[in-house]
């Protein structure tokens, strides 16, 4: 119990949670960033209303304005559309969707991104050529449009129903593929770094295989500025996946996430029914930007020469 | 010698204030330099040498600061001026020498540009005057050709050469004082040779004052008149370079003496003398004479009295061996 | 200290280039020729059971690339190095194995040591690989025993590199390198980036450890002072070749190459007793293109026609050899 008190204490005076205490932009991020995930993970338990049962909805419910206008009641707090469905709830399943989408992207673009990174930097060699070609070439287009290319090919590819079914998948895959270039530059001139310090020497004399060098050796000293990508990456690939569903090619409209809800919101922009895009859409503003003040303070406490 | 110091430290103190609490850095360090006079300031890592180097010439990076003593050069006090009055003094009349001459010199301008903006900067003559200037001061170091050269990049100079132009910039000038903080560490063996001889010719036929600081015994006994001995931010040992080489008063100096090798020792795999542990970082100097944890020769005042420097032959040595009673 | 005349290690006629050639786009588009770094260049010595042999040079002289090439950082150009009387390269040969017998330490104690682990599991790192524990309690033991035996506590082991100084830094290098059991170890200026109190107790336990362990040392160095106290024998090198192999008592009291003589001119004089100094003339060359004949006789006060054409071959025994000619013609003076 002493053990665990004194951890707590030290981690506390860390200079890294020194200087998050002394930020109040961040504290306030973090916690927009810990309610937009809170809420998303819990949704189930935490929603007022479940807004994809159907048994509950009542469509004589749909257009309901928020709460604090003339004709909203205190049971949708935000209102409803068109359908019925209590817009806060539909929200934090939206932030769900959006969430796991842009984590699930993050994870797989800094796996396939750290990984090339490593290779290419310790390898050399015509591999490594090859990689940063092939990084060169893709940065030359957009990251909207890789993902677009990825998300078309694979509709025209497979039979509707298949498609619906791994739509979330494939949209995972799209973003986390037009991703992985920045971690594996900044994973490649790391690496060239450590490559020639002497302790990845002393580990080649003492005669380990490359692999666990680049592995137990490289990756520990190389993924700090990867925390700092991944963080800021994060908003991003929510903001794609929320640019394409708004597009209508991003996930089904069984599974609606944050920008499926600004889309359908926007045909109901102009008769009136604001509340139907505005709140979704300031939703996803309020969470990409808690995610990227965190991911900024996050780099310049890392940032040995800011100290 | 005139009767005034060129350069004069009094007590000085430089602090880092952290959020931790404040290290000093160097504490009560007093000395000066004669016109023409050569000090070698000597120490290991962590004495605060290149410190107290860096707040003569005004280049002390932020949080750390002159927080108490004074600096006097020519009788004024500099040690807190105002930016724009210490840029005035920092090369017209205090000139520096670096350790890295790859990162003294702008890769982007030639030696030419350099020195001659330098010249103008501080010297009151034309752009015709400064160059031949220029041209005459890298003859004087030694660099081969000076009317070819003078056009070239740094980049284009081998390390011994870069370091000639680097002493001919802190000569251009016409210091009263140069600052040299490791010039020749970075250096190879003959190259090092070579730019110590410069330095000491050029001292002696310019009259200007040196203060050398260095972890080199060798160069200091090579180049130096006196010799300053810092240890753990502090004064240990202050006096001509002879004395303190042969006769080393303070036990640190002994020590350090001792663990140098030199060839032509008693017996080959000899023993080298070795001081046991290692100085004290900056947050645990111990109460007392600083040294006294290490010391072989400490008795009950060393561990609770700090030691000011006290006189013994010509030098000064801050330990209580050489207080009254002790004598 | 014994020293058996068998010779652990052998290089014969061993060369190491370099390709520091532009990119191959540059050369095509630029016309510009392939460069070729000779870092080593013909050099040949042995190092005997039980001994310390100095390589000391100034930089870019090769000794470090000599070093690399011992323990296989590098791959031989040209030549070939035997450990315990077999080939390393030879196809039959296991050098796995045979390079398990050597060991490194390394100059710079900040890079050496991996920074995110914790002391124990870099000393225990060769005993994992060798697979030299029976238990991990037999392993801890091991490293605790280690760590006494360089001066440090068993309890540093938990501890990570940042928290030490460069001295106990190097202690923790030394002991990783004792803990793989190595006959040979191949030092490359272990006590270079140390303050000289710090290196005299560095050089002083080294010297312990030869002792009580039975090692065989190759100590690379550029200071010939650090060098006398601990060297049995001493290797001169310049521009990648050996000019001058001798006892160190014999090459300290009477050098005989004109630039071991420089080198020793250099040394700044802590006796300060005046003495003459041959003038210091000149710079390395540059190692891409050196002087034909003699690589050193552009600043030469010796070097004649011969020097200028022929390139001088390193006579006479291990104990006493010297590549230059006026030696041979016995133009210099003793």
């Amino acid at each position: 119990m002493a053990a665990v008190a004194g951890w707590l204490r030290r981690a506390w005076e860390n200079d890294l949670a020194w200087s998050f205490r002394r930020s109040p932009v961040t504290i306030l991020a973090a916690f927009l960033t810990l309610v937009c995930v809170g809420s998303a993970l819990f949704a189930p338990w935490v929603a007022p209303h479940n807004p994809f049962d159907s048994a509950t909805l009542n469509l004589s419910d749909g257009f309901t304005p928020p709460a604090w206008s003339a004709k909203g009641t205190a049971k949708y707090l935000l209102g409803t559309d068109d359908q019925g469905r209590d817009l806060l709830s539909t929200i934090m399943y939206g932030a769900r969707i959006s969430l796991g989408v842009g984590l699930a992207a993050v994870l797989f673009s800094a796996t396939l991104g750290v990984s090339l990174g490593l290779l290419s930097g310790y390898l050399g060699g015509r591999l490594d050529a090859f990689i940063m070609r092939v990084a060169d070439i893709q940065l030359s287009f957009p990251a909207i449009l890789i993902a677009l290319l990825i998300d078309g090919m694979t509709r025209v590819a497979l039979p509707r129903e298949v498609h619906d079914q791994i739509a979330i998948y494939v949209l995972v895959l799209a973003i986390g593929v037009s991703g992985w270039v920045q971690y594996a530059r900044t994973v490649r001139g790391s690496t060239l770094v450590e490559k020639n310090k002497e302790y990845v020497q002393a580990a080649r004399v003492i005669g380990r295989h490359p692999l666990a060098i680049m592995l137990r050796h490289v990756l520990p000293n190389v993924t700090g500025p990867v925390l700092v990508i991944a963080t800021i990456h994060i908003a991003t690939a929510i903001i794609t996946e929320a640019t394409l569903s708004f597009l209508g090619v991003g996930v089904p409209p069984t599974q609606p996430s944050l920008g499926t809800l600004v889309r359908i919101g926007n045909d109901f922009l102009i008769s009136g029914e604001w509340w139907i895009t505005v709140f979704p859409g300031l939703a996803l503003i309020v969470l990409v930007l808690s995610v990227n003040l965190l991911g900024d303070w996050l780099r310049d406490a890392l940032n040995p020469k800011l100290r | 010698m005139s009767s005034t110091p060129l350069l004069e430290v009094k007590d000085l103190r430089v602090e880092f204030p952290t959020r931790r609490g404040t290290l000093v850095a160097v504490d009560g360090v007093s000395f000066s330099i004669a016109p023409g006079e050569v000090l070698g300031v000597v120490g290991e890592s962590g004495a605060g040498k290149s410190l107290t180097g860096m707040a003569i010439i005004g280049l002390l990076e932020p949080p750390g600061r002159i927080a108490a003593g004074e600096i006097r050069l020519e009788g004024e006090r500099i040690d807190h001026l105002p930016g724009n009055q210490m840029r005035k003094i920092r090369g017209r009349r205090i000139g520096a020498i670096f350790q890295d001459p790859l990162t003294s010199l702008n890769p982007l301008y030639t030696v030419g540009d350099q020195l001659v903006e330098t010249i103008l900067t501080h010297l009151d003559v034309s752009r015709n005057e400064a160059r031949s200037r220029a041209l005459k001061l890298l003859a004087e170091v030694g660099i081969p050709a000076p009317e070819a050269r003078i056009g070239h990049y740094p980049h284009q100079f081998s390390g011994g050469m870069r370091q000639r132009v680097v002493i001919a910039l802190a000569l251009c000038a016409e210091p009263r004082l140069i600052v040299a903080d490791e010039p020749t560490t970075a250096l190879d063996v003959s190259i090092q040779a070579q730019i110590i001889a410069l330095l000491k010719r050029l001292a002696r036929d310019h009259g200007t004052a040196v203060m050398l600081i260095t972890h080199d015994m060798g160069v200091i006994a090579e180049t130096a008149d006196r010799v300053a001995v810092m240890y753990a931010g502090r004064l240990a040992e202050l006096g001509p370079v002879r004395e303190v080489i042969h006769q080393p008063r303070h036990p640190y100096t002994a020590g350090l003496m001792g663990s140098i090798p030199k060839i032509g020792a008693v017996k080959r795999h000899s023993r080298l003398v070795q001081i046991d542990g290692a100085m004290p970082r900056l947050n645990a100097i111990p109460p007392g004479c600083a040294f006294n944890p290490r010391c072989p020769k400490r008795f009950g005042r060393c561990i609770v009295e700090r030691p000011e420097p006290l006189p013994v032959g010509n030098a000064l040595a801050s330990c209580w061996l050489y207080s009254d009673e002790r004598r | 200290m014994n020293v058996d005349n068998h010779p652990l290690v052998r290089l014969i006629d061993v060369g190491r280039d370099f390709d520091v050639s532009r990119p191959w786009l540059n050369r095509v588009v630029e016309g510009a020729p392939r460069q070729l770094l000779r870092a080593v260049d013909g050099v040949s010595f042995e190092v005997r059971q039980g001994e310390t042999l100095a390589l000391v040079g100034e930089s870019g002289c090769g000794k470090s690339t000599v070093a690399r090439l011992i323990v296989g950082l590098y791959r031989l150009s040209r030549g070939r190095i035997e450990f315990d009387s077999m080939d390393l390269a030879a196809p039959g040969t296991d050098a796995a194995a045979l390079r398990r017998r050597m060991q490194m330490i390394f100059q710079d104690p900040y890079a050496s040591l991996n920074p995110r682990w914790r002391v124990r599991d870099i000393v225990a790192e060769p005993i994992r690989v060798l697979g030299l524990a029976a238990s991990p309690q037999a392993e801890r033991d091991r490293v605790a025993q280690l760590l006494r035996q360089v001066g440090l506590s068993p309890d540093d082991g938990e501890k990570y590199p940042h928290e030490f100084s460069g001295g106990q830094r190097q202690r923790i290098s030394i002991a990783r390198a004792l803990s793989g059991n190595p006959e040979f170890l191949v030092c490359d200026e272990p006590t270079s980036a140390l303050d000289v109190s710090v290196q005299a107790q560095i050089l002083n336990l080294m010297s312990e450890l030869q002792e009580r362990l039975g090692l065989t040392y190759l100590f690379i160095s550029h200071n010939l002072a650090v060098v006398s106290h601990i060297a049995d024998r001493v290797g001169v090198m310049y521009l990648g070749r050996v000019v001058e192999l001798a006892e160190a008592e014999r090459l300290f009291a009477a050098p005989r190459h004109p630039y071991t003589r420089m080198l020793m001119d250099a040394i700044p004089d802590l006796q300060m007793t005046g003495k003459a100094r041959t003038p210091v003339a000149g710079e390395v060359p540059n190692p891409l293109d050196p002087p034909a004949g003699c690589a050193f006789n552009p600043r030469c006060p010796h070097a004649n026609e011969r020097c200028r054409v022929e390139r001088p071959r390193l006579l006479g025994e291990g104990t006493a050899a010297v590549a230059c000619h006026a030696v041979e013609e016995r133009r210099l003076s003793a």
